[in-house]
């Protein structure tokens, strides 16, 4: 799209597009869906087993990682080095695409994006939000990014760096949040409940 | 398979080979990113070329993929936020050279 | 500098505020994810995200902005699928107004 110009609301743009469920596609899919299961492409059982399949996917995946690194500093290291391998550890296949998992520090905030499509590590993070995959995030993250914190309620002071990591290309992303303080006795279960899905994009500290 | 040509820390220019070569189709590299000089961060791997799988080809020859960190500020003239602020983008080889 | 620039580049536009919704897929939504995965999966190979992708970005500029995100993948999925001969474009639409007459949908 070139340079966006017009006079109405964005926001209610996307409400509408999300309520108005346009039935002409909907026919559309459900006519591919029935026809390749006539071809014998795939069962009506494979496509039901690929939907109990996506309900194993959450946040809470991503979630069990971060507090398990924040409790083990051995865990935590690996996991920094090989995200995909440390998923495994944890009982989660990311089936061929490479995990990359980003640090945040006293000094460093990250945040993750994919500017072309919407690439996002579902198998951790179970299906991405709308907004991610909305033309405003993707657009603007990367050209504004504390702006774009700042719309979910996230201000990153000065003295720390605002990285944007992009999703161009074969990598999947996930944030590690920093641990918060007064947390020391908390346990993994505990600690895990605290970590929330827009923590493990970025969009929020925790 | 191409042999990989930078290490971490190198610096790299963002080839635009849609210009350059006149490549259609669907490519990675973002515009914004295009012409830009950035530091290598990690070697990803090596990885088919999307310009090739995306029409039913085999990839081949697969291109190792880096991590490239750019300087908001280089990325953008009017950059709005602090001059620490960094941009990492995944690039395919054969869209970077020695810079 | 490059040629024209596709529609789905959009790293640096404006757009406006983001807008904060969570989202939520009907069936045939998440019936659309499953049968990418199906189609993409090692046993099937007859799709890849590449391949997806690149649909996606050859819709035109006005199915791209109009379509859900799973619509998107649907019209893709259906163009591609053609382009490789798994089924046709007649197939399709009798298909489309088959399901048009069962579910009592008007033309």
């Amino acid at each position: 799209m070139t340079t966006h110009s017009h006079d109405h609301d964005h926001s209610h743009d996307a409400i509408e597009a999300l309520d108005t469920s346009n039935s002409d596609t909907a026919l559309v899919a459900d006519a591919l869906r029935l026809m390749l299961i006539e071809k014998g492409i795939f069962s009506a059982l494979d496509i039901q087993n690929q939907l109990e399949l996506m309900e194993t996917r959450s946040d809470r995946n991503g979630a069990s990682m971060i507090a398990r690194a924040w409790l083990d500093p051995a865990y935590k290291q690996a996991m920094l080095k090989n995200g995909t391998q440390a998923a495994l550890d944890q009982g989660f296949d990311t089936k061929g695409t490479p995990l990359v998992v980003l640090e945040n520090t006293e000094d460093v905030h990250n945040v993750i994006v994919c500017t072309l499509c919407s690439c996002y590590p579902v198998t951790l993070l179970g299906p991405s939000p709308e907004w991610y995959k909305s033309t405003a995030y993707r657009g603007r993250v990367v050209r504004d990014p504390r702006s774009v914190l700042a719309e979910f309620g996230t201000e990153i002071s000065n003295a720390r760096e605002v990285r944007v990591h992009d999703s161009t290309a074969d990598m999947r992303y996930m944030i590690m949040p920093k641990r918060p303080k007064g947390t020391e006795v908390m346990s993994e279960a505990d600690l895990a409940a605290m970590i929330t899905r827009n923590g493990l994009i970025g969009v929020a500290e925790l | 398979m191409s042999e990989a040509l930078f290490n971490v820390g190198d610096r790299v220019l963002v080839r635009d080979l849609q210009a350059e070569e006149g490549v259609q189709g669907h490519v990675r590299a973002p515009v914004y990113c295009r012409g830009l000089i950035g530091k290598v961060e990690r070697i990803c791997g090596v990885f088919g070329q999307p310009e090739s799988l995306a029409y039913g080809g085999d990839g081949a020859p697969k291109q190792p993929l880096y991590r490239v960190r750019f300087s908001m500020s280089d990325v953008w003239s009017d950059y709005a936020g602090e001059a620490a602020d960094h941009i990492d983008i995944e690039v395919y080889q054969h869209w970077l050279r020695a810079a | 500098m490059s040629n024209e620039r596709g529609y789905h580049d959009v790293g640096g536009q404006d757009f406006g505020p983001v807008p904060i919704v969570e989202g939520e897929y009907q069936l045939w939504e998440r019936r659309v994810d499953a049968m990418m995965r199906m189609l993409s999966s090692p046993g099937v190979g007859l799709m890849k995200f590449d391949e997806l992708r690149r649909g996606i970005e050859t819709l035109g500029e006005d199915a791209y902005a109009a379509e859900p995100y799973y619509g998107k993948w649907a019209r893709s999925l259906c163009k591609i699928l053609i382009e490789k001969g798994v089924l046709t474009q007649d197939e399709l639409d009798q298909k489309i107004s088959n399901l048009r007459s069962e579910r009592g949908l008007a033309e």
